[in-house]
């Protein structure tokens, strides 16, 4: 009997929990997780963004002073690069394409009624979102919140005694970023041991749609590389608070001799950096593997080499993990091992080429509907592009060197890890949001927002590469003041108008967004035509996702234009045998 | 002369393996009622463990890549201007022998009391048949001595950092001393993890909760207790041996 009851109670086909906590605050399921991540998400891009237009207006107008903020001082400059930084790459890019998206649809896509651990999915969001709190926080104590970049390098971020905000304000971010790290731990197990072990029937690794492959990669990037930022983060709090002396030499700050001695502080970089580029991966792939279903299914053509794509990503993210020493060639490493770097970063041009020729094959000759979801992933492509291209630049130490530390730096990664992912995030927004929320989104608005965003960044970020050649460097609070860079005034005055305009377009979609879930178009279960699972089930998917069956898949996701089908395309889950070809 | 005609038509034969409406053959019938479901549960909760530990795992090869990078380190000395290394090996108490001992006689009696709760969750079964009844000897509690040694090695732990400072060696005393903390430390609150989730197995059958879920509770503690007891005996030949 127990047996039999416990199944009864939890297998995943239970009553969907009526109460408001248990249904939207601690709710278990993975639905309900998602949106959960996903408007963490955006709470934490709306504060990013402001950070970051209050940058853009100090650097033009470094005299200004702002209602109720005062005077940007240097150190309140680098607050708000911190700040930034760590806000957008960990509660953004990491937080909305894998948490959000990632756990709403992985189940769903792959044919399960949740992921395999609920509890540990509630516990690692709530752990996130603790983790913003705490990051939040940093603002508001004594001191302020710290300024030793979202990379934290020490002896800076590990003497309490060398900056205001390297305080209590410090020791918050640190701990923010530990729990982050639990939380992101917790999701990685939770990801892979639901692909691995809950797929339907007939959902084989190879008939997953891309995207689960991408968000499978990212969970095993995530499993290996946040267990080393927690280590790293608990040595630099030793550091900090117990007198120890991992990363901080025997040195001299604001006078005094510290009570350090003998640390390294290349240690932190290498642990830091070992997480830190497959965290531009995580942030990243799951990008990737939405634009290649979106490029598919607006294509109306399969996707050009499914498996090429698979091993693509998996390459990527091997490689991944061989290539932290590209951001450190400054720190007078042995020229032998810049060249290995060297050499493993440019490999990753080769998958990362195979990937865009891929794309660019299946838009080839395809049906292309220029719908907004579509418009977000061709604009991905874009940016991946001109983003990725300035990658093979910086891998060279003898070009690095002279570029690292300008806005050639911040214009690179800018475009490739930050818009590009936030355009993925679009693309999904528009294309999951009817099956999320039942209502279609308001096309004229998304088209607005396409357009704007897509023009609006790359008047921010390409001028940056030209800055940067010109030896602007990045991190300084004011430039205005040096004579070689009096040139580039207009130049950084255009950028500041460029972010005015794309930070006011994203109006349009948070705007769109609320306005949608109330009056959008009311949509149909499958409004795209698409073929993955998702879009066999209600809008929106009921409590089990598939209203008490489990689904059977037969054919891999991407069967369009279909010769001898009925439609153009043939959904996953159809058993009829179309005309063999 | 730019054209959008596409070049090519969608009636030409497709590249993808769609798999044309065939259904492999598949390990897992997604099929999730009845006996099957046991099984389903415990590989899951199995592999669930696996994929967790690899990320404690990293971890700790964190800490040992900086245990390793720290200790070719030369610190400046600022009254002679010469570089020096300062890693001094810290003298390890005797009494970590003696903790490493409990802990590996407790990886045993964990072995014992997953196996007792397994021979439980069978005999529920065949409880629930209408018939059959089934004796009610219990027997030593595997389970609450398995606790009660995995405490008691923390509190050897505990002792053993009171007897390092008492012999002056505290956390910032030297690079080598920060390090025993460290990986001691870490690996303590890792094991009282285990402790966490013995315990609530043990409250779980109390309650009389249902058994096989008891039994997967045990399981992957089980199998977590072991791999810290092997973590344990990693550490403690690092700090043994490779300094």
């Amino acid at each position: 009997m127990a047996t039999r009851e416990f199944a009864a109670h939890e297998a995943h086909a239970h009553a969907a929990p009526q109460g408001f906590i248990r249904k939207w605050v601690f709710s278990l399921d993975h639905k309900v997780i998602g949106l959960q991540y996903y408007f963490l998400a955006l709470t934490a891009v709306l504060v990013g963004m402001f950070l970051s237009l209050l940058m853009r207006i100090h650097l033009i107008w470094p005299n200004i002073t702002l209602p109720l903020l005062g005077e940007i001082k240097p150190e309140t400059y680098l607050t708000l690069v911190t700040m930034h930084g760590t806000i957008m790459v960990f509660f953004v890019l990491t937080t909305a394409p894998q948490g959000g998206f990632g756990n709403y649809f992985l189940p769903i896509q792959i044919g399960a009624a949740d992921m395999a651990f609920p509890v540990l999915n509630m516990l690692s969001f709530w752990v996130t979102a603790l983790a913003f709190v705490v990051m939040l926080g940093a603002f508001f104590v004594t001191g302020g919140a710290p300024l030793h970049g979202w990379t934290g390098y020490p002896p800076l971020s590990a003497v309490p005694s060398a900056g205001p905000g390297e305080g209590p304000g410090a020791d918050m971010w640190i701990i923010s970023i530990a729990l982050f790290c639990i939380g992101a731990l917790m999701s990685a197990l939770n990801f892979i041991t639901t692909t691995l072990d809950m797929r339907a029937k007939g959902m084989s690794m190879m008939r997953m749609p891309l995207t689960c492959w991408a968000w499978f990669i990212t969970a095993i990037l995530g499993l290996l590389a946040f267990g080393v930022l927690f280590s790293a983060g608990i040595l630099l709090l030793l550091d900090r608070n117990a007198g120890t002396s991992f990363y901080v030499p025997l040195t001299v700050f604001s006078g005094q001799i510290v009570a350090h001695k003998g640390g390294s502080p290349l240690l932190w970089q290498h642990l830091f950096w070992f997480f830190g580029h497959p965290e531009v991966y995580i942030a990243i792939l799951p990008a990737m593997g939405l634009c290649s279903q979106l490029v598919s299914v607006f294509s109306r053509k399969p996707i050009f080499g499914y498996k090429a794509m698979v091993y693509a990503m998996l390459s990527i993210g091997l490689l991944g993990f061989m290539v932290w020493g590209h951001h450190m060639f400054m720190s007078g490493m042995s020229p032998y091992s810049a060249f290995a770097f060297s050499i493993m970063t440019m490999a990753i041009g080769v998958p990362s080429a195979i990937k865009t020729f891929n794309w660019l094959g299946t838009l080839w000759g395809g049906r292309i509907r220029l719908v907004s979801p579509m418009l977000f992933a061709i604009g991905f492509v874009s940016l991946f592009v001109s983003g990725g291209i300035s990658g093979p630049f910086l891998a060279q130490p003898t070009l690095d060197i002279p570029l690292h530390d300008t806005a050639f730096v911040t214009g690179h990664f800018h475009l490739i890890m930050g818009v590009a992912s936030i355009f993925g995030i679009f693309a999904a927004t528009y294309y999951w949001f009817p099956k999320m929320f039942g209502r279609m989104m308001n096309e004229s608005l998304a088209r607005w927002h396409f357009w704007l965003t897509f023009v609006g960044t790359y008047c921010i970020f390409m001028p940056m590469h030209y800055a940067g050649m010109a030896g602007q460097p990045r991190r300084y609070s004011q430039f205005t003041e040096l004579h070689y860079l009096e040139k580039l005034i207009p130049l950084n005055t255009f950028i500041t108008f460029a972010a005015f305009v794309t930070i006011s377009a994203q109006l349009i979609f948070v705007f769109n967004l609320f306005w949608s879930m109330k009056y959008g178009k009311k949509a149909s279960d499958n409004p795209w035509e698409a073929t993955t699972l998702e879009w066999t089930t209600a809008t929106p998917p009921p409590h089990d996702n598939f209203g008490g069956h489990t689904p059977v898949v037969y054919n891999g996701p991407y069967e369009y234009g279909v010769p001898g089908a009925p439609r153009d395309y043939v959904m996953q889950t159809d058993p009829t045998t179309v005309a063999a070809h | 002369m730019a054209s959008y005609t596409p070049t090519v038509s969608i009636d030409e034969p497709r590249t993808s393996t769609g798999g044309n409406g065939v259904l492999p053959p598949s390990r897992y019938d997604g099929d999730d009622s009845g006996s099957h479901f046991f099984d389903t549960r415990l590989r899951r909760a199995r592999l669930g463990l696996v994929v967790g530990l690899t990320g404690i795992a990293m971890i700790f090869i964190s800490f040992t890549s900086a245990y390793i990078v720290r200790q070719g380190l030369p610190t400046l000395d600022p009254r002679t201007n010469l570089l020096l290394h300062d890693w001094f090996p810290v003298p390890l108490p005797r009494l970590l022998l003696i903790n490493t001992v409990v802990l590996l006689i407790s990886s045993i009696t964990m072995e014992l009391a997953r196996r007792q709760t397994a021979r439980k969750a069978a005999l529920a079964q065949l409880a629930s048949l209408h018939g059959v009844s089934v004796g009610a000897k219990e027997g030593i509690s595997w389970l609450a001595l398995t606790v009660v040694l995995g405490l008691s090695f923390l509190a050897g732990q505990w002792m053993t950092w009171r007897e390092l400072a008492v012999s002056g060696f505290y956390v910032a005393s030297s690079p080598s001393s920060s390090f025993v903390y460290l990986l001691t430390g870490m690996h303590g609150v890792h094991l009282l993890g285990g402790v966490v989730a013995l315990l609530i197995a043990g409250v779980a059958s109390v309650l009389r909760r249902a058994a096989d879920s008891q039994f997967i509770l045990m399981d992957v503690t089980g199998w977590y207790w072991h791999f810290m007891a092997l973590l344990w005996l990693y550490i403690l030949c690092l700090l043994e041996f490779a300094h």
